[in-house]
């Protein structure tokens, strides 16, 4: 959630039942300023929290002119200190899910055991596998990747791609109303779109390009998998996601406000379809 | 199109929840200004509000405002001796606030006499039905009994609610076949309580009672306080009072630091739940020995089973059992820069969302998340049994088919004039040995 609208934001995202204490929120307000300055970035957001056994990692994202593509992730300890986490690559992203098992612990220089007996491969590939060691830092940065790649969420309108293909905040948007704010179809994932190619020319023409440029939510499988209620009194429409437990997402209908967080403990529920 | 809805006369869902949450602040005009002395059954919310805050756990503080007032509403209304906010577990499409109280000992006798007359009634319905019908020998395996309320699992009662300010439901007590079908499943909570709960194996009740069974398990798993805040009450005459506990009157505290630095300085209070189901365990053995008297040489033979004992009540969370290689609880201070004044947290790794904090003399519970546990990395449901293997087929039981009439009278022909063809055979041997 954008760093300006930290201080209102969290008490509508508490609801899941995590929050920061005063003594986090404090540091996050003057670390956040600095770390934009630094960094010059265009926007700064708190992404959110991922607890580990011995610590817990309080990871922001900073964001560049084209808010898809230019994201920039940093982790802390205290809220002060930031450090930048590696971009995740396809071929780390690969490297880290086979070996990372487990929880957190909390220390990013720790490194992971890579179970040899997995990998039938030829001796090469065994090698070259065995020599790169996954730390939690890489898996670190891989996992706010893959949060962000299967279970970011924006309301439609919220971001408009302009003619050169750059995607930015629409000045514009003035919040879903209460009755679209209760319909799936109105969220869209903040990722690369991977079905708006498989939609028929039927479907396509009635989408507006600029706007439904992303993948919407209630096309994702298993069907069930986001469960939308309204909290606060009614005021404010959540979404939180099955697949990662702990992101919230949060807009105030006819209101620009919204965003989302994840605290958790960045492990993907892979049971969900026997869960649900 | 989306400003019509404003000119619509119906109400949207904010505002007709609004209408039920303003009962929250009205106070009634026959409450009498009560001494502030007097000790009430209703926690302090917002204290609880803020040391949850400072120790990362929280519903936002007007949420938990409107939760405080409806906790008085529901104090007030069922006049509970004592009651707690347990937690709140969230759910698909709905989630659940749930209050622990104490139960009331009428309460007790009115639900035992319920459950009796339903049995009587069921009885002779079934008799009645089943004597034009053959009886078989083959008895179901005995039922564990429910605890009685007011012990063991059903120690507390609770009530549930999906919205401050809507009426509070009470949940029926909990069953050990319940809470081990809970055991074997991992299934999300839908938010309707009259939902039936799919899975296999199949869980005897609706999601009613997977919720209350949760709810036990998790009381039972994650309920923690500092060492020496509860101690045990020594009762002379009866032994079943295992789990009677009260408050030390002489607790000092036990300052932040340690509470963090060591598991012992915590302990369970809540009774550990059997694999049994139950916090007692009960003997099957000897109930199925009061039904059938004939059998008595062979209830002798029978090993009896051993009583499955589970760690006291009061123990030290250091003695929790490690699974999936992860410690099972993990303790932090709530705050870095001013140690002097932060609050010790304790959260649990194998439910995740059970959080315990203590500052000094004050400390408490509370439940927010799933409410399942933490499966490790895979989670396999229970294979359907293997269907039972048929009879195996023989010449003993195979039907042979009957021949037909013409068969049988052919065949005797043949046979006949076989007969005649041996006996001029005989007869010329005869002649031959004659001659």
């Amino acid at each position: 959630m954008d760093a300006n609208t930290l201080y209102c934001s969290l008490e509508l995202v508490a609801g899941s039942g995590h929050t920061l204490n005063s003594e986090q929120r404090a540091a996050l307000q003057t670390s956040l300023v600095i770390l934009r300055k630094n960094y010059k970035f265009k926007r700064v957001l708190f992404w959110g929290k991922i607890m580990g056994l011995k610590e817990d990692y309080f990871i922001a994202q900073g964001r560049g002119e084209d808010e898809l593509k230019d994201r920039t992730s940093l982790y802390s300890f205290n809220c002060i200190d930031w450090l930048q986490l590696p971009p995740a690559t396809d071929a780390l992203i690969n490297h880290v899910t086979t070996a990372a098992k487990g929880r957190f612990i909390g220390d990013p220089s720790f490194v992971y055991d890579h179970d040899p007996q997995q990998r039938p491969g030829t001796e090469k590939q065994a090698e070259e596998v065995m020599a790169a060691k996954v730390t939690e830092e890489m898996r670190l940065a891989v996992t706010v990747h893959l949060i962000d790649e299967e279970v970011s969420v924006v309301p439609r309108g919220a971001f408009v791609k302009r003619p050169h293909g750059l995607v930015q905040l629409n000045p514009s948007f003035s919040g879903l109303s209460e009755s679209e704010a209760i319909k799936l179809d109105n969220y869209l994932h903040f990722s690369e779109p991977k079905n708006l190619k498989k939609k028929s020319i039927l479907e396509l023409g009635e989408l507006n390009p600029a706007i439904d440029f992303l993948d919407v939510l209630s096309d994702d499988i298993p069907k069930g998998s986001w469960s939308l209620q309204l909290e606060c009194a009614g005021r404010v429409c959540v979404l939180r996601s099955l697949l990662w437990l702990g992101l919230t997402f949060y807009h105030v209908p006819m209101t620009q406000q919204h965003g989302y967080i994840y605290m958790g403990y960045g492990n993907k529920n892979l049971d969900l379809p026997f869960m649900l | 199109m989306t400003t019509w809805s404003r000119y619509l006369s119906q109400p949207t869902s904010a505002e007709l929840l609004a209408d039920q949450q303003r009962l929250l602040f009205v106070r009634p005009d026959d409450a009498e200004q009560e001494e502030e002395l007097v000790e009430t059954a209703l926690p302090n919310v917002s204290e609880l509000a803020f040391f949850l805050e400072q120790a990362g756990v929280g519903l936002g503080k007007e949420e938990m405002h409107r939760i405080f007032l409806a906790l008085k509403q529901l104090v007030d209304s069922e006049e509970l001796q004592r009651c707690r906010l347990w937690g709140k577990i969230l759910g698909t499409t709905s989630s659940y606030i749930v209050a622990e109280a104490e139960c009331k000992e009428g309460l007790e006798e009115e639900e035992e006499e319920e459950k009796e007359e339903e049995e009587q009634s069921d009885e002779g319905a079934v008799k009645k039905e089943e004597d034009p019908l053959l009886q078989t020998n083959l008895k179901p395996p005995p039922v564990v009994p429910k605890e009685a309320l007011g012990t063991g699992a059903n120690k507390f009662m609770f009530y549930v609610c999906s919205e401050p300010g809507l009426p509070w439901v009470k949940l029926p007590s909990v069953s050990p076949a319940q809470i081990t079908a809970a055991r074997q499943i991992h299934k999300f909570f839908t938010g309707r309580l009259d939902a039936p709960v799919v899975c296999n194996p199949p869980f005897p009740g609706k999601e009613v009672n997977y919720l209350r069974a949760q709810i036990s398990r998790i009381s039972a798993g994650t309920q923690a306080s500092p060492l020496g805040y509860y101690e045990m009450q020594e009762e002379e005459e009866e032994s079943d009072a295992e789990d009677s506990y009260e408050v030390n009157p002489d607790f000092e505290g036990i300052p932040v630091a340690e509470m963090t630095e060591s598991l012992t300085n915590w302990v369970h209070n809540i009774q550990h739940i059997l694999p049994q189901g139950r916090c007692t365990w009960v003997n099957l053995a000897a109930k199925a020995g009061d039904d059938s008297n004939e059998n008595e040489e062979e209830e002798e033979e029978e090993d009896e089973p051993e009583p499955e004992i589970g760690p006291p009540l009061l123990t030290p969370l250091s003695k929790d059992e490690q699974m999936f290689n992860i410690p099972p609880w993990n303790t932090r201070l709530s705050s870095r820069l001013t140690p002097q004044h932060a609050v010790a947290v304790l959260r649990s790794n194998l439910w995740p969302g059970a959080v315990a904090y203590a500052d000094g003399k004050k400390f408490d519970n509370i439940y927010v998340g799933w409410g399942v546990k933490y499966m490790g990395e895979g989670y396999s449901p229970a294979l359907p049994p293997l269907p039972q293997g048929e009879f195996p087929t023989g010449p003993e039981i195979s039907e042979a088919v009957d021949p037909a009439v013409e068969e049988e009278e052919s065949q005797e022909e043949h046979e006949g004039s076989q007969e005649e063809r041996e006996e001029s055979d005989e007869e010329e041997k005869e002649d031959d040995d004659d001659e």
